[in-house]
C-alpha cells in the first residue's frame, strides 16, 4: 500500500510540533523517519495511527483520502505500529496478546485455536521462532518485539511503522529485526522505521526523511555519509567522534570484590562482580539491559540493601553504608532512568538541582533551607549544561528530555567527586546534547576522577570507555580495551567468552551489518 | 544525496537576536539573547510527545486542584443545596401543588425559600444585621444614641463571625496536619484518632495535674502535641518498617482512639467522682486557653495558634529542609531514595508532625471550647479537617479559608435550621458534594462546558501551515485547470 502524508500539521498551544510535513512511502519500501528526540516524529506517527487529528493535511492511502478518529480505524485501513514500549500483555501468552482486541470467537467463545494457527502462520512466514502458547513476560526482548510484529500482521497491515525498534535490542538482535523488515518489504509492506541511530538507517532504508523541529528538512540516500545526516538532523555541523586524549590512569580508586545480590526469590542478579577502576579512566560496563547493570550501580550507590561483598573507594568500605553517606562520600550518580530515579516531575529546576545536597551548606543548614544560594546555584548551572528552561523555578516535567538529563548530570557533577557514575548518560538526549555531555564526562575523567559508565548503546560504550567490561547474566564476563573488535563486543553481549568471541569472529561468524557499516562509515 | 536546508525553519523571535544568519541561533555554544529565545521553542519541544517526568499522583491532582475548579463545585454544590432546600420547605411544595393554575407562585416560593435560607446562612456565619438592628432599636427605644447604638449593634452583629472564628480554629490546625501529610504524598485518614489522641491528653492534664497558670497551660498543649504526633507516628512506622498502606491503619488508629475514650470514659480516672457520666470533669482554669473577646465569646487564643500553624506550613514546606524531603518523598519516593533521603525516616517524620498539629487541634478543641472530655467531642473535625485540606488545595491560603468557609457552613447551618426550618443535614450535603466535585475535575468542565479547560486549546494552524495549505490549494487548482 502507498502511504502518502500531505502537509500534516500538527499544533500544541503555541507549539508547532508538525510543520505541513509531506512524506510519501511506496509499496514495498523501508522508508526511514530520521530526528532527534522531539523533532516530531512520534507526533507524525500518532497522527498516522489516529491517536492525534491533525490540524491540517491529509493522509492518504493508495492516493485515497483516509480519515482516522482512533487507532481502531488506522489499524482497520491497514496500518500497523510497533511501539518502543510494547503494548502487550505480560502474563497473556504469544497467541492471546495476538488476538486481543479483536478475538476471534466460535459460539461466544474466544477461539484460542484459531488465535493459535494465526500466530503459527506468520510466525513460519518469516521464521519468527515463536511458541503461540509461550507466556510473553518469558520471552525474551527481541522475541517481544516479534509478538508485536505478529500481531500488526494479523491485522493485515500494509504499512508498518515501527517506533524506535532497536532501542531494546542486542546488536545480534537488530541484525535480526533488520533481516525481518527485508523480508517483509521484500512481500510487499510498506515500512516506517524512526530511529535516530545513522547506522541502522544506512544499514536498512531504502529512502531516508529528516525531520527537524517539525518539518522535513532534507530527504537523502542511504548512501550519503553519516556525518552529513547527523548535521541535518541537528541543524548545525556535528562531529560524530568524541575527541578525547588518551586516558592516564592513576592509582586503583574503585575496587569491587565478590559483589553479590540475589533478588527477592533468591536468584543471583549480580555475581562475584570483581572490580577495579582507576583514577582518571573512564571503565565502560556494556551488556543487554536486564544483565546486572542496573543492580551493580545500585549496589555502588548503597540502594541494594542486600548486597554482599566489598566495594572500597579510596580504602573506605562502602557496602552497609547508606545512601546518604556514600552521597557524602563524593559519588556522583547519574541514574540510567532520569523521570523514575532522578527527577522529581513537580519540583522546579532549583530545587531538582540541589536535591541530593540540599541539607548541605550553602543550600541548607539545620532545618531551614537558603532559597538564595539555591537560586544562584541553579543560575549558574543552568547556563553552564545550556539547559533550555524558560527560568530555573519552571517545573523540571516542562522541560525536553535532552534538557532533562543535562539537569541530572549538572546535579551529578556540580561538585568534587571522587567517584562518578552514569548509567545511560545520553538516553534520549539528542545528538547536540550527547556531544557536550559526553565532553563532560570526559572532562571529569581529566580531572582525575574515576568514571564507570553503563549504557546498552555499545557505541556510546566504545566511544566513551578507556577499559569495557562486559557483563552478562550477573557476572563480568571479561574486560576488554576499548578498541576491542565491535563484534567481539556483540558476541559477549549475547554471552560469549572473550576467547570464544575472539576466535568466532576470527573465523567470520558473527559479523553483523551494523559492524561491517561501523568501519565503512567511520573515519578512522 | 538530496538535502535542503530551511533558513525559516529556526524558531527565533524577531529583533531579539542580535547575531545576523540564521543557523547561529541554532547552536548551543549561542549566547544570552539566543539563550533567552531558545526555550520557547526547545522547553515546549517535550509537548509534542507526552511529557517525559510523569505528573503529579492522584492524590496531588485532588489535593492541588485547579481554584476554577474548586469555585464551580461551590456553585454546583449550593445549586444542588437549592433543590434541597425547596423539597424541605413547606411554602415551596403546596405553591408547586397548584403549579399549572398559578406558576408565578411556585417561583415566588422557591425564590424565597432560597434566598432565605441561604441568608439565613449568612447571618448565622458573618454579620447578624437583623439581630444588629433589633439591639440598635431597643437601645434608642431606651433613649440611647451614637456610640451608645453602634458599639452594642456592631457586637451583636459580628457575633456570628466570632463564633465561625472558633468553630475555625481546631478545623484549620487540623488541615494543616493533614495537608503535611497530603502533600507527602501519604493519605492520611487519621485526623479523628491523632484528634482524639491530642484532646485525650490535652484534657487530662488539663483536670488531672494542678500546675501554675501558664505552665499548667503550655503542658496540656505539650501533651496534646506529643500524643497526637505518636498516634500519627504509629500508622508512618507502620508504613516505614512494615509496608502497610497508611489509609487503612490510619483509619484504624480512628477507631482505637475513639472506642479508647470511650472506654477511658468508664474509669474512675477519667471521670472523677462522678462515675455516672462518661464525661470528665471540667480542665481547670489554668489550662484554659485564655479568651480572646471577652467573656461573652467563645472565642480563644487558639486562633492564634491556628494561624501560627498555618506560617508554619508555610515555612516547613517551602523553607526547610524536613519539608523539602518531605514532599521529594512525596513526589517521587524513588527518586528521593537514590538523592540518598531516607523514605522510611521520611514517612515517619510526616506522620509525626501531621500527627502532632492534628493534636494539637484536639487540644484547643478542648482546652478552648469544650472544657471536658466526651465521648464525641470530636465531632466530625477529623474529617472536615480531611475535606478543608482538599479544598484549600493543601496550602497556606487556601486552608485558612476553606477553614473560615466551612466553619461558617456548620455556623450557618445551624442557624439557617433554627430560624427557618432547613436540617442542618443540608450543609453536610454541600460539604459532601462540594468534595464530590473536586474529585471529579472533568465532571465539573463537562458540567459548564469548559471540556478543555486544562487540555491543550484546539490550536490554529501556524502562519506558515496557512500559506503552505493555500498554496497547495492554488498548485492543485493550477494543475486542475
Amino acid at each position: 500500500m502507498k502511504l502518502e502524508l500531505q502537509g500534516i500539521t500538527k499544533v500544541f498551544g503555541t507549539f508547532v510540533a508538525n510543520d505541513a510535513i509531506d512524506l510519501v512511502v511506496e509499496p514495498g519500501e523501508i522508508h526511514s523517519l530520521l530526528g532527534e528526540n522531539g523533532a516530531g516524529k512520534s507526533t507524525l506517527m500518532n497522527v498516522l495511527y489516529g491517536l492525534y487529528r491533525p490540524d491540517g493535511g491529509e493522509i492518504l492511502l493508495d492516493d485515497r483520502p483516509a480519515h482516522f478518529s482512533g487507532p481502531g480505524d488506522a489499524m482497520r485501513a491497514g496500518i500497523g505500529m510497533v511501539h518502543q514500549h510494547f503494548m502487550l500483555v505480560p502474563p497473556f501468552t504469544v497467541a492471546e496478546n495476538v488476538m486481543l482486541g479483536h478475538e476471534p470467537t466460535s459460539k461466544g467463545l474466544l477461539d484460542l485455536a484459531t488465535a493459535r494457527r494465526t500466530v503459527r502462520e506468520i510466525s513460519e512466514r518469516f521464521g519468527f521462532d515463536l511458541e503461540p502458547d509461550a507466556v510473553v513476560e518469558d520471552l525474551p526482548v527481541g522475541a517481544q518485539q516479534r509478538v508485536e510484529i505478529v500481531k500488526a500482521l494479523s491485522r493485515r497491515a500494509e504499512v508498518l511503522v515501527l517506533d524506535e525498534p532497536t532501542a531494546v535490542l542486542t546488536p545480534q538482535e537488530t541484525d535480526e529485526l533488520m533481516g525481518i523488515m527485508r523480508q517483509l518489504r521484500d512481500e510487499g509492506t510498506s515500512i516506517v522505521f524512526i530511529t535516530h541511530k545513522l547506522r541502522e538507517v544506512k544499514a536498512v532504508a531504502d529512502r531516508i526523511t529528516v525531520i527537524r523541529r517539525g518539518k522535513v528538512v532534507g530527504t537523502a540516500d542511504p548512501t550519503a555519509d553519516q556525518t552529513d545526516l547527523a548535521s541535518l538532523m541537528v541543524g548545525r555541523a556535528v562531529s560524530l567522534d568524541l575527541d578525547k586524549a588518551p586516558a592516564t590512569p592513576g592509582e586503583v580508586a574503585l575496587e569491587v570484590r565478590g559483589l553479590s545480590v540475589r533478588d527477592a526469590a533468591g536468584t543471583p542478579v549480580l555475581d562475584r562482580v570483581d572490580l577495579d577502576v582507576h583514577e582518571g579512566e573512564v571503565l565502560g560496563v556494556a551488556g543487554v539491559q536486564g544483565n546486572g547493570q542496573t543492580e551493580l550501580t545500585e549496589a555502588l550507590l548503597g540502594l541494594q540493601s542486600e548486597a554482599r561483598g566489598s566495594i572500597r573507594l579510596r580504602g573506605q568500605e562502602l557496602v552497609g553504608r547508606n545512601t546518604r553517606q556514600i552521597l557524602d562520600a563524593g559519588v556522583g550518580f547519574v541514574p540510567e532512568d532520569r523521570t523514575h530515579d532522578a527527577l522529581i516531575a513537580d519540583f522546579t529546576v532549583a530545587e531538582n538541582l540541589i536535591l541530593d545536597q540540599h541539607h548541605r551548606p550553602p543550600f541548607g543548614s539545620g532545618l531551614s533551607l537558603h532559597p538564595a544560594a539555591i537560586r544562584e546555584r541553579a543560575t549558574a548551572e543552568v547556563a553552564e549544561f545550556d539547559v533550555r528552561t524558560g527560568s530555573i523555578e519552571d517545573h523540571v516535567s516542562t522541560l525536553s528530555g535532552g534538557n532533562q538529563q543535562k539537569v541530572v548530570m549538572a546535579r551529578a557533577l556540580g561538585r568534587e567527586l571522587s567517584l562518578f557514575i552514569a548509567s545511560q548518560p545520553t538516553r534520549g538526549v539528542d545528538v547536540g546534547s550527547i556531544e557536550f555531555l559526553h565532553r563532560r564526562i570526559i572532562a571529569e575523567r581529566d580531572k582525575g576522577t574515576p568514571v564507570v559508565i553503563v549504557s546498552t548503546e555499545l557505541d556510546e560504550v566504545i566511544q566513551l570507555s578507556d577499559r569495557i567490561a562486559v557483563m552478562y547474566r550477573g557476572a563480568i564476563l571479561g574486560i576488554v580495551p576499548a578498541t576491542e573488535d565491535r563484534d567481539v563486543l556483540g558476541l559477549m553481549m549475547a554471552g560469549y567468552t572473550v576467547e570464544a568471541a575472539r576466535e568466532a569472529v576470527a573465523a567470520g561468524r558473527g559479523r553483523t551489518a551494523d559492524s561491517t557499516l561501523a568501519h565503512e562509515g567511520e573515519p578512522a | 544525496m538530496s538535502a535542503r536546508h530551511e533558513g525559516e525553519g529556526q524558531h527565533v523571535a524577531p529583533g531579539t537576536v542580535t547575531e545576523t544568519g540564521t543557523d547561529a541561533a541554532d547552536t548551543p555554544a549561542d549566547t544570552a539573547p539566543a539563550a533567552e529565545t531558545a526555550p520557547t521553542a526547545s522547553s515546549t519541544a517535550g509537548g509534542g510527545s507526552a511529557p517525559e517526568a510523569s505528573g503529579p499522583s492522584v492524590l496531588q491532582r485532588i489535593a492541588r486542584g485547579n481554584l476554577l475548579v474548586i469555585v464551580l463545585a461551590f456553585v454546583f454544590a449550593f445549586l444542588v443545596g437549592s433543590i434541597l432546600i425547596l423539597v424541605s420547605d413547606q411554602a415551596f411544595r403546596e405553591a408547586a401543588g397548584y403549579f399549572f393554575a398559578r406558576p408565578a407562585d411556585t417561583f415566588t416560593a422557591a425564590w424565597q425559600a432560597i434566598t432565605e435560607a441561604y441568608a439565613a446562612m449568612f447571618r448565622g456565619a458573618v454579620y447578624d444585621y437583623s439581630g444588629a438592628a433589633r439591639v440598635a432599636e431597643d437601645i434608642r427605644e431606651r433613649g440611647g444614641s451614637g456610640l451608645y447604638v453602634l458599639g452594642p449593634a456592631f457586637l451583636r452583629g459580628i457575633e456570628p463571625l466570632l463564633e465561625t472564628l472558633t468553630v475555625a480554629t481546631p478545623l484549620i490546625i487540623a488541615s494543616v496536619g493533614i495537608a503535611i501529610s497530603f502533600r507527602s504524598g501519604l493519605f492520611n485518614i487519621g485526623g479523628t484518632g491523632q484528634l482524639l489522641a491530642g484532646a485525650t491528653a490535652a484534657g487530662y492534664v488539663g483536670f488531672a495535674v494542678s500546675l501554675p497558670p501558664v505552665i499548667h497551660l503550655i503542658a496540656a498543649l505539650l501533651a496534646a502535641i506529643v500524643a497526637g504526633g505518636i498516634w500519627g507516628g504509629i500508622a508512618g512506622l507502620l508504613k516505614a518498617r512494615f509496608g502497610a498502606s497508611e489509609v487503612i491503619s490510619t483509619i484504624m488508629l480512628n477507631w482505637i482512639a475513639v472506642y479508647g475514650l470511650a472506654f477511658a470514659l468508664t474509669t474512675a480516672a477519667f471521670t472523677g467522682a462522678n462515675q455516672a457520666q462518661p464525661t470528665s470533669p471540667a480542665v481547670a482554669g489554668t489550662a484554659r486557653l485564655p479568651l480572646l473577646a471577652g467573656d461573652d465569646f467563645r472565642l480563644h487564643a487558639g486562633l492564634v495558634l491556628a494561624l501560627a500553624a498555618i506560617v508554619f506550613l508555610w515555612w516547613l514546606m517551602n523553607r526547610s529542609t524536613v519539608g523539602f524531603r518531605f514532599r521529594a518523598v512525596g513526589s517521587n519516593p524513588r527518586a528521593a531514595e537514590v538523592a540518598g533521603i531516607d523514605v522510611g525516616r521520611s514517612a515517619v517524620g510526616v506522620m509525626v508532625v501531621a500527627g502532632a498539629l492534628v493534636g494539637l487541634a484536639g487540644a484547643t478543641h478542648v482546652l478552648g471550647t469544650e472544657h471536658r472530655l466526651t465521648g464525641d467531642v470530636a465531632g466530625s473535625i477529623g474529617f472536615d479537617a480531611i475535606t478543608v485540606a482538599l479544598l484549600g488545595r493543601s496550602g497556606p491560603v487556601g486552608i485558612l479559608l476553606a477553614g473560615l468557609l466551612f466553619a461558617g457552613l456548620s455556623t450557618g447551618g445551624r442557624y439557617m435550621e433554627t430560624s427557618e426550618g432547613v436540617p442542618i443535614d443540608l450543609v453536610q450535603v454541600i460539604q459532601a458534594l462540594v468534595v464530590l466535585f473536586i474529585a471529579a475535575p472533568p465532571l465539573v468542565r463537562y458540567l459548564v462546558g469548559l471540556r478543555r479547560i486544562d487540555r491543550p486549546r484546539r490550536p490554529r494552524p501556524s502562519r506558515r501551515a496557512a500559506a503552505y495549505a493555500a498554496e497547495k490549494a492554488e498548485t492543485s487548482k493550477g494543475a486542475a485547470a
